[in-house]
């Protein structure tokens, strides 16, 4: 079993977060990275199947220089081996691009299984695994909350609204999304730290992947969530003010 | 593991007296590797996930759960740091093994366990055992398997412990030793499975011994009562006539002292960042608390001398944190790369950490008096608040305390740190005569009295104060100084805070971070003002006439500086503080 582990860095979940100059996106100078959650659960996925099933885990990643810790993480955590896209200006490439990137990496792979999280934690789009699915012509099921694998197919428990579940078996290889909280992650230890220092990491450059993609999606703005507050006094008798308000609360609010 | 030795000078204990170094000559956290990285986040997940949700609970000391979290860690590998791979250890270096401690430490109870059985209770094993001792036992302390202590102090042999009353006598067979005897303050004692004991052979000669807890004879005391560090467990240890056998003796007979000075040589290192991880905490706590708190309609955060006390924290850890990382990169120069295979690899490693036991004292006595001044400071900044026990601080302000007093207490550590010094010159292991004499030669020829109002200027000067007192001393007391108490500490006083302006110069330059340099500018100018008042007072008493107006004349050029806006230069500190809102240098 060969499966392929898409992760991402992305900024620490407790940064105090600031807008780039250009308003398009956040100033990430000072900041710290982690492994994007989803991601993380994906990895201890991989891991937890290739306990059970053998075979080996490889983490691709497309990031800019900084993202090799989360890598050499990734491989101390229990990784085999490491793909790293590196690329400074991926902000400026879109869900599309991205996903072009990664599944011509992965192509050359020809992995059983590609695991990745639902959404990532900073731009929260959750639309990579399943480009990626597409690009790749493989199957793929989103907000994965259970793999049960067999020799050429897969099944999987879906996460849907409102407490329903959806199971779904497909033929291998296969994409998923994995739901964050779906094992229990493991600790990179001392031990592990050591040995991911001497795993291989293959770097590719964009060039050897085709080019920096030009992006069909642009982002245009960033801003925090404006506080808004309108105040309107509603005039008449009582009873009609009363229903006028009941009214703009059902249609215009539409908070009742 | 890639050494960081190799990209530093190996120097000699107590050489930053009489020599000037570069930035790129100390190792600071800037040059932590990629691994180093690494270990420090493996061990804040560990924290964050393992050890802060049961903060209560070992605060209650509810049964088993430090434990079972102590031992939870071995198995990541956090507990045997710096142990060879063969006896189940990670085999990293000493820097490894200090990012370790800070991360586990920023709870002082929490820090008592992983110090207790990783320090004290693994080392002396590691660096004295024989081989088959450290199969049956190192091995177990390694995976978590055995919980160490470490039996030295006595209730009437504290500070002055070879006075200890345990006794071991050889059994007529020779086979075994029968231990008698009680311990105290034994930090692990409620949990722990093995214990090194010191015990005078025959009254006579002081030794150590491994003995387990199950053996017959060996009883644990209650707990005790505690100001502070409550959720560690300390109890009085007792050995009624306890078979110990002969094989388990640790070391040379009639050498204990040897172990038992090596490993407080570590542990004061080591305390060092445990109390920079508890300052940490502190710091982040008291950052959070002054943005959110509000008086007059303002963020507290907002108002001067709240931002004079954040400031200081931070220039204060900083300090602490820039010593600790250069001893232990000066303790790595030294071994110089040599790992665990060589035959002699204990004998080095020890020789290298005696090498620089007055800069271990340095750290003990800096740290643990930062982390008591940040506590008191986090408290107030909390107000009424900070008197409750809800609060962080309430708890690190009692749980600091217990750092003067251990490892030697703070006395202890100020004499010794001289009179090592002092020691080493009359070996001649310390050019420390000939630099005072040219020192004052130079004054004579008025050649080297430049107050001046550049930072490193001024570190040098700070050495030259520490000089101008020492050899004052020695010409007054001669051999008797050894007995001068109050000098001895005065002098560690003046080169421990040299020493500490020097470390936060260096790094703050080799960092190149606006803040750090803002920092090392008052903290330099600082040190410099408690140099000059500790030097006065022991010149008035090393000389007097003539000769004590001259060293005062002296003293007042080499102390002499510029001020800067201090004020100013804290604002901005304790501004930026608050917007990244932690404990951040770059
Ligand atoms: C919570 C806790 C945990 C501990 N854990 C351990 C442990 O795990 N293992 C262990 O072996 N010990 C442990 N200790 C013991 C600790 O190391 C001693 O308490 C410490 O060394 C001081 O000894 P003492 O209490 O006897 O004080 P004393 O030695 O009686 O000192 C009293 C005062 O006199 C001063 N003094 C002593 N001698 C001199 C001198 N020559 N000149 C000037 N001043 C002097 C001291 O500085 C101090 O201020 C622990 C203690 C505590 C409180």
């Amino acid at each position: 079993m060969k499966i392929v582990v898409a992760v991402k860095q992305v900024p620490a979940r407790d940064s105090q977060l600031r807008l780039a100059a250009d308003g398009r996106w956040i100033d990430d100078s000072e900041l710290s990275f982690e492994i994007n959650e989803p991601d993380a659960y994906a990895l201890e996925e991989a891991l937890q199947l290739k306990e059970k099933k053998g075979g080996e885990v490889i983490v691709l990643c497309a990031g800019p220089a900084r993202a090799a810790t989360s890598i050499r993480e990734a491989l101390a955590k229990g990784a085999d081996r490491a793909i790293h896209i590196e690329e400074d200006k991926l902000e400026s490439v879109d869900t599309l691009g991205v996903a072009r990137l990664l599944a011509k990496a992965i192509e050359a792979e020809k992995p059983d299984l590609v695991l990745t999280g639902l959404q990532s934690d900073d731009l929260g789009y959750g639309q990579t695994g399943v480009v990626l699915g597409e690009l790749l012509g493989l199957p793929h099921a989103t907000i994965v909350m259970q793999v049960e694998l067999d020799e050429a197919e897969v099944r999987v428990k879906r996460e849907l609204e409102g407490g329903w579940f959806q199971y779904v078996t497909m033929p291998l290889p296969a994409v998923l999304t994995i739901q964050s909280g779906i094992n229990k992650l493991r600790y990179a230890t001392l031990m592990g730290i050591k040995k991911a220092k001497s795993k291989p990491v293959q770097n590719l450059s964009i060039a050897q992947l085709g080019g920096l993609p030009v992006p069909v999606a642009e982002r245009t703005r960033v801003y925090l969530p404006e506080r808004s507050k309108q105040t309107e006094l509603i005039p008449g008798e009582p009873r009609e003010a009363a229903a006028k308000l009941v009214e703009k609360l059902r249609f215009e609010a539409r908070v009742i | 593991m890639v050494s960081i030795a190799p990209a530093l000078p190996k120097t000699r204990g107590g050489a930053f007296l009489l020599e000037d170094r570069r930035p790129d000559e100390i190792f600071t956290p800037e040059d932590f590797t990629e691994e180093h990285h690494a270990v420090a986040k493996a061990t804040d997940e560990f924290w964050t996930e393992e050890i802060a949700p049961n903060l209560d609970a070992i605060q209650h000391q509810e049964p088993g759960v430090a434990a079972r979290i102590l031992r939870k860690s071995a198995e990541l590998g956090l507990t045997a740091v710096v142990v060879p791979e063969r006896y189940g250890g990670m085999e990293m270096d000493l820097v490894s093994a200090m990012i370790v401690a800070e991360g586990v430490a920023r709870d002082g109870s929490y820090a008592a366990w992983h110090g207790a059985h990783s320090g004290i209770g693994t080392l002396p094993l590691l660096l004295f055992g024989t081989e088959e001792q450290k199969q049956k036992y190192l091995t177990k302390l390694c995976s978590g398997e055995m919980i160490g202590a470490y039996c030295l102090t006595e209730a009437h042999a504290g500070s002055d412990a070879l006075a200890a009353r345990c006794r071991a006598d050889l059994s007529e067979d020779g086979a075994s030793y029968v231990l008698n005897g009680q311990k105290m303050w034994i930090t692990n004692a409620g949990a722990a499975d093995l214990f090194t004991v010191f015990a005078k052979i025959g009254g006579e000669q002081f030794s150590a011994f491994l003995v387990e807890r199950s053996w017959p004879g060996v009883t644990i005391g209650a707990e005790e009562k505690k100001m502070g560090i409550k959720g560690s467990s300390t109890c009085a240890v007792y050995f009624d006539n306890v078979r110990v056998p002969a094989e388990n003796l640790l070391g040379e007979i009639g050498r204990g002292h040897i172990i038992a000075f090596n490993i407080l040589n570590y542990g004061r290192l080591k305390l060092g960042p445990f109390a920079a991880g508890g300052a940490k905490q502190v710091l982040a706590e008291s950052l959070k608390y002054a943005r959110e708190r509000v008086a007059f309609g303002h963020p507290i955060a907002d108002f001067g001398l709240i931002r004079h006390k954040l400031a200081e924290m931070a220039i204060r850890l900083f300090a602490a944190e820039s010593m600790i990382y250069r001893v232990a990169g000066l303790i790595e120069a030294h071994l110089g790369g040599a790992g665990w295979n060589q035959p002699d690899a204990a004998q080095r490693e020890l020789k290298a950490v005696e090498e620089f036991a007055a800069e271990c004292s340095y750290v003990k006595i800096f740290a643990s008096e930062m982390l008591d001044y940040v506590a008191d400071e986090g408290v107030q900044i909390h107000g009424g608040y900070g008197y409750h026990q809800d609060y962080l601080v309430e708890r690190a302000y009692r749980d600091s305390r217990i750092n003067r007093i251990f490892e030697g207490t703070n006395e202890i550590n100020r004499m010794l740190a001289t009179g090592l010094l002092l020691k080493r010159a009359q070996r001649g292991q310390l050019p420390l005569v000939e630099a005072v004499k040219r020192l004052q030669s130079e004054i004579l020829s008025g050649s080297s009295i430049n107050g001046s109002a550049d930072d490193a200027a001024l570190v040098s000067n700070a050495k030259k104060a520490a000089l101008l007192v020492l050899g004052a001393a020695y010409q007054r007391f001669l051999t008797d100084l050894a007995e001068q108490q109050e000098i001895l500490a005065g002098i560690t006083d003046i080169s421990m805070n040299a020493f500490a302006a020097e470390s936060v110069l260096l790094r703050a330059r080799k960092a190149n971070s606006e803040l750090a340099l803002k920092m090392a500018s008052v903290f330099v100018r600082e040190v410099m003002e408690l140099i000059e008042t500790t030097a006065r007072t022991l010149l008035a008493a090393c000389s007097e006439g003539d000769n004590l107006r001259l060293n005062l004349a002296v003293l007042r050029r080499f102390t002499r500086f510029e001020p800067v806006n201090a004020i100013e230069l804290r604002r901005q500190i304790a501004i930026r503080l608050l917007a990244t809102g932690r404990y951040a240098v770059a």
